[in-house]
């Protein structure tokens, strides 16, 4: 049902996209408006998600959405330097870097860089007022806002993020890096929008960090939309380490033309609530679509990670691999979907999902589900909740290491399925490091993953060992 | 074995709906529509105790402030409730102590399908409780039964024999708030079947009851209650077949198990219920309630079904393991052709420490049907060492088919472990080819393979069961390969 503070806030939606018209409007398109307005109208028909929706059922976005939040429609954060607030740690990792600051890209030194090779990478609302034809061409294409309601209302709002365009045929070299800070002093609402093109034969590694600085209330509604044209390759990385008071819903739009290859890896290690949507379309045959996800909770967070690909033509492969170790009274869902239609014959389809509880308040939901219309397919799906396997334990036991160090052991080795999956090295290094600290409980929010933070009272992680 | 091969073969090569027939009984029915009125009517006419009315009126009260449930991978088009017949029963009720006094157009009926009324099943050692329609007018062995103080008697019977132990045990498991169709039957259930094994009885016999749809136009509300005392056992059987008739039927049955400590139920159902022409014009929509409850320690449950009929099916066999260590098993064989639907599963709700529960479902589609395995595994935050393993799988047999599985896991403790697997592939070209190659054709390949795929289903039947579920098997997928 929908709450009170949920319609409220719905309604405080639809009379700022009145008020703010003039700012939200900006330099944008007469299209990119249409879009606007459509979605706003979808957003008004079906208002927030609440549990009685099958994507939401485990998912209850209402007790978050209770707060006074800000809203800012104009970019305050341009001028900041950023490099004062933090800086990013990965060594050998060369990274172009971006950053968006509540929501807002963040002007290091122009709000849009074209490379050598044509590669722009900037600011969305920059791009929309420079090159208004790529803008045009893709954005809202990928983005089903009349399938995912939080999609529908960061539409209505779009103004700024995120925006590459890879030319045919270009390798960059260099992966972009993307990090996403929130920093208030107040509750804020931040709804950035990414526009990631990969055109034919390009080749892009995006890594993408979501933290916030400090502990205050955030609640961040991001959409991506990013297109694999032919022959593409792309590699996307999403680090969440976040703090306890701060919601994410990011709603990823994966469009996959003949023959992209597309690996995604979304690792999760602290957030107070996630939801991660991956909704990817395979349009065209001979697609690869891969992907993994680690989730480590504890306490009363909540992550919920919903994976839908859409297998529209023949002889792709699709995998799925989420893994969780879930502490306290953390929960987490997954809800994984292969849709195989009719024509897309040959399709390989695999879904898996791993979870492990530590205690008896943890809970876990999965949902790995497959819709099939084609009869030529290879289709299969595995789910699991449960405890370490004694007997692995009882051999490292036998071989004389003490419980606990077994069972940090086992965890590190159930988590590193996924962490191997990374393949920039450096990347992989500090993140199998960062689980390592997190399972051993040495891992606090702002022992951030890529950049260390200035906050003063630094919250520490315990991941209780008696248990382990 | 190959004089068997054979035999399905030749089943396969009948190409139409064997069991398509319609039996000309005067009917005693209650005008279309449903109202307080109609329930009135029909709690009148079986004369049931005040408890019975007052029940069924407080569902339908409740009934009416539903929606139809949607979320299922089905479609149709909507059923006007109002257009219903709610009641139809044959008009003479006499009762029978053998079977020569029985009217010779319905024995005729059930010597077509099989159903062992005759000496010959009854020295086979099975009791029969014949529905026709919604009123008993057969029953075999009650003698024998009557001995170990089994009860096993049509739904109207034990309300006027045994009242208090249908309202103990009504509505304890598929309680009237549970779903639309559960109000809607519990408001309006015409007749059904009633067993009750006393405290530490093997039932001596299997328990078997055969459902029949027969008036045009009659929804049919069967209502089964099952209730084993501690250290109980029985093992009960249901099969349906169904006449030709081009509208489509609804039938929205209740069924209710309870075991008590150390109690065992197996319940056995094939369901072979018309689905449709090829066009898939007519066929029954088959949109049931089942669910049992191990109330006790150590208590059984195992659900075994094949099912071949039926233009929707709507069936979820469920179980709730409340007492400490029961046990719970789901074994389905779903097989959809033409333009069949089917959204079938179960639900294993873990509530009691060390419960156990095993599901295997072998989903089979062919033609343009779509078939879902929809299921849920549960276990609460007490169900400490809840041990589950799923299995799901799908077997495709033309390009213009679907199969669909959506388990759902919630799990709610650390020391439960819960697996589920699940396949979908179509028929192994390789298998198919060695068929071939040995002589024997292409329907009668598939039949064959596709008994074997089925065989850890099949094979949890009783014998009587397993045999006609075989050529079911064969007979359903007739004309599937594309």
């Amino acid at each position: 049902m929908e709450t009170t503070h949920t319609s409220l806030l719905k309604d405080k939606f639809l009379e700022l996209y009145q008020k703010e018209q003039e700012a939200i409007r900006g330099q944008a398109t007469p299209l990119v408006n249409r879009i606007r307005r459509n979605a706003l109208a979808r957003f008004r028909e079906n208002g927030f998600p609440t549990t009685r929706q099958e994507h939401w059922r485990f998912t209850d976005l209402s007790p978050l959405l209770n707060t006074e939040f800000a809203f800012d429609f104009s970019n305050q954060s341009r001028n900041i330097d950023v490099d004062k607030i933090f800086t990013c740690d990965v060594y050998d990792l060369d990274t172009f870097s971006i950053t968006l600051l509540n929501g807002w890209f963040v002007y290091k030194h122009a709000p849009l860089t074209r490379l050598a090779d044509g590669t722009i990478i900037g600011s969305l609302a920059k791009a929309m007022e420079i090159y208004p034809a790529i803008v045009d061409q893709y954005i809202g294409k990928a983005a089903k806002t009349d399938q995912y309601e939080m999609a529908a209302l960061n539409t209505a709002f779009l103004q700024d993020g995120l925006f590459i365009y890879v030319p045919d045929g270009v390798e960059v070299e260099k992966p972009v890096q993307l990090i996403n800070i929130v920093n208030a002093d107040h509750p804020v609402f931040l709804q950035p929008r990414h526009l990631v093109i990969a055109g034919k034969g390009a080749k892009l590694t995006l890594v993408h960090c979501d933290h916030s600085l400090t502990h205050n209330i955030s609640f961040t509604n991001t959409v991506m939309e990013l297109f694999a044209e032919q022959d593409a390759v792309v590699d996307h990385y999403k680090i969440q380490n976040k703090g306890r008071n701060s919601a994410l819903v990011t709603n990823n739009f994966f469009h996959q033309k003949r023959n992209s290859r597309l690996s995604s890896n979304i690792i999760t290690l602290n957030g107070g609530f996630t939801k991660n949507i991956m909704d990817v379309s395979i349009s065209q045959p001979d697609c690869v679509s891969e992907h993994y996800g680690l989730y480590l909770v504890d306490s009363n967070q909540h992550v919920d990670n919903l994976v839908n690909i859409d297998h529209m033509a023949a002889q792709s492969r699709s995998d799925q691999l989420y893994k969780g170790i879930l502490d306290d009274e953390a929960t987490a869902v997954f809800s994984g979907k292969v849709l195989v239609r009719r024509h897309a014959q040959q399709t390989q389809a695999f879904q898996n999902n791993k979870n492990i509880l530590l205690t008896d308040d943890a809970k876990a939901n999965t949902q790995p589900h497959l819709e099939i219309y084609a009869d030529d397919v290879k289709c299969s799906h595995g789910a699991t909740v449960g405890q370490l396997d004694p007997e692995a334990m009882f051999y490292l036991r036998s071989r004389g290491l003490c419980e606990r160090t077994a069972r940090q052991m086992m965890m590190i080795a159930f988590a590193n399925e996924v962490v191997q999956k990374i393949s920039i090295e450096a990347l992989q290094k500090r993140i199998q490091n960062m689980v390592e600290k997190r399972l051993k409980g040495e891992l606090s929010i702002c022992d951030q993953c890529v950049l260390h933070c200035n906050s003063k009272e630094p919250t520490t992680f315990n991941i209780d060992l008696s248990k382990l | 074995m190959s004089d068997k091969n054979d035999h399905i073969l030749e089943e396969v090569s009948n190409a139409e709906y064997k069991y398509g027939f319609y039996t000309d009984i005067e009917m005693d029915q209650a005008p279309p529509g449903l109202t307080e009125d109609t329930i009135r009517f029909i709690s009148a006419k079986k004369n049931e105790p005040d408890f019975m009315l007052a029940f069924r009126l407080k569902a339908f009260r409740h009934w009416k402030t539903l929606k139809e449930p949607d979320w299922a991978h089905v479609e149709y088009p909507p059923i006007n409730y109002q257009d219903l017949i709610y009641y139809s029963a044959p008009r003479k009720r006499p009762k029978y102590d053998s079977l020569d006094e029985v009217d010779p157009e319905l024995l005729e009926t059930f010597e077509k399908l099989g159903i062992p009324l005759d000496e010959q099943k009854m020295l086979a050692g099975v009791a029969v409780d014949a529905v026709m329609d919604s009123v008993s007018v057969g029953s075999t062995f009650k003698k024998t039964l009557a001995e170990h103080g089994v009860i096993f008697c049509s739904f109207s019977e034990a309300l006027q024999k045994y009242p208090d132990l249908i309202k103990k045990y009504m509505g304890s498991v598929v309680p009237y708030t549970d779903n639309f169709f559960a109000a809607l039957n519990s408001a309006v259930f015409s007749d059904g079947s009633f067993a009750y094994i006393p405290k530490g009885v093997r039932c001596p016999l299997e328990l078997s009851t055969y459902f029949r749809i027969n008036a045009a136009n009659t929804g049919q509300f069967e209502r089964t209650l099952i209730v084993a005392e501690e250290g109980s056992y029985v093992s009960y059987m249901e099969g349906c077949t169904a006449p030709i008739r081009d509208e489509n039927q609804l039938h929205a049955a209740i069924v209710e198990i309870i075991a008590h400590k150390d109690a065992e139920v197996k319940y056995a159902t094939v369901q072979n219920w018309w689905p449709g022409d090829k066009e898939g014009k007519g066929g029954v929509y088959n949109f049931v309630t089942k669910r049992g409850i191990c109330k006790g320690e150590n208590a059984k449950i195992s659900w075994t079904q094949v099912e071949t009929g039926s233009a929707i099916t709507w069936k979820y066999p469920s179980l709730i393991l409340q007492g400490d260590n029961s046990v719970g098993e789901f074994y389905s064989v779903a097989v959809t052709n033409n333009k069949q639907q089917a959204d079938t599963g179960t639900k294993m709700i873990h509530l009691g420490k060390n419960t156990r529960s095993t599901i295997i479902s072998k989903g089979i589609s062919g033609g343009q049907s779509n078939n879902s395995y929809r299921g849920l595994v549960k276990t609460s935050r007490k169900a400490e060492n809840a041990r589950n393993f799923s299995q799901c799988d799908s077997l495709l047999l033309g390009d213009q088919c679907g199969a669909h599985t959506f388990p759902y896991i919630d799990v709610g403790n650390r020391s439960s472990i819960v697996e589920h697997e699940a396949t979908t592939s179509k028929i192994s070209e390789d298998q198919l080819f060695y068929c071939l190659q040995r002589g024997i054709d292409m329907e009668g390949a598939i039949g064959l393979i596709v008994n074997g795929y089925a065989k850890d289903v099949l094979s949890k039947l009783p014998m009587e069961f397993a045999v006609e579920a075989q050529k079911l098997l064969s007979i359903s997928l007739e004309g599937s390969v594309g």
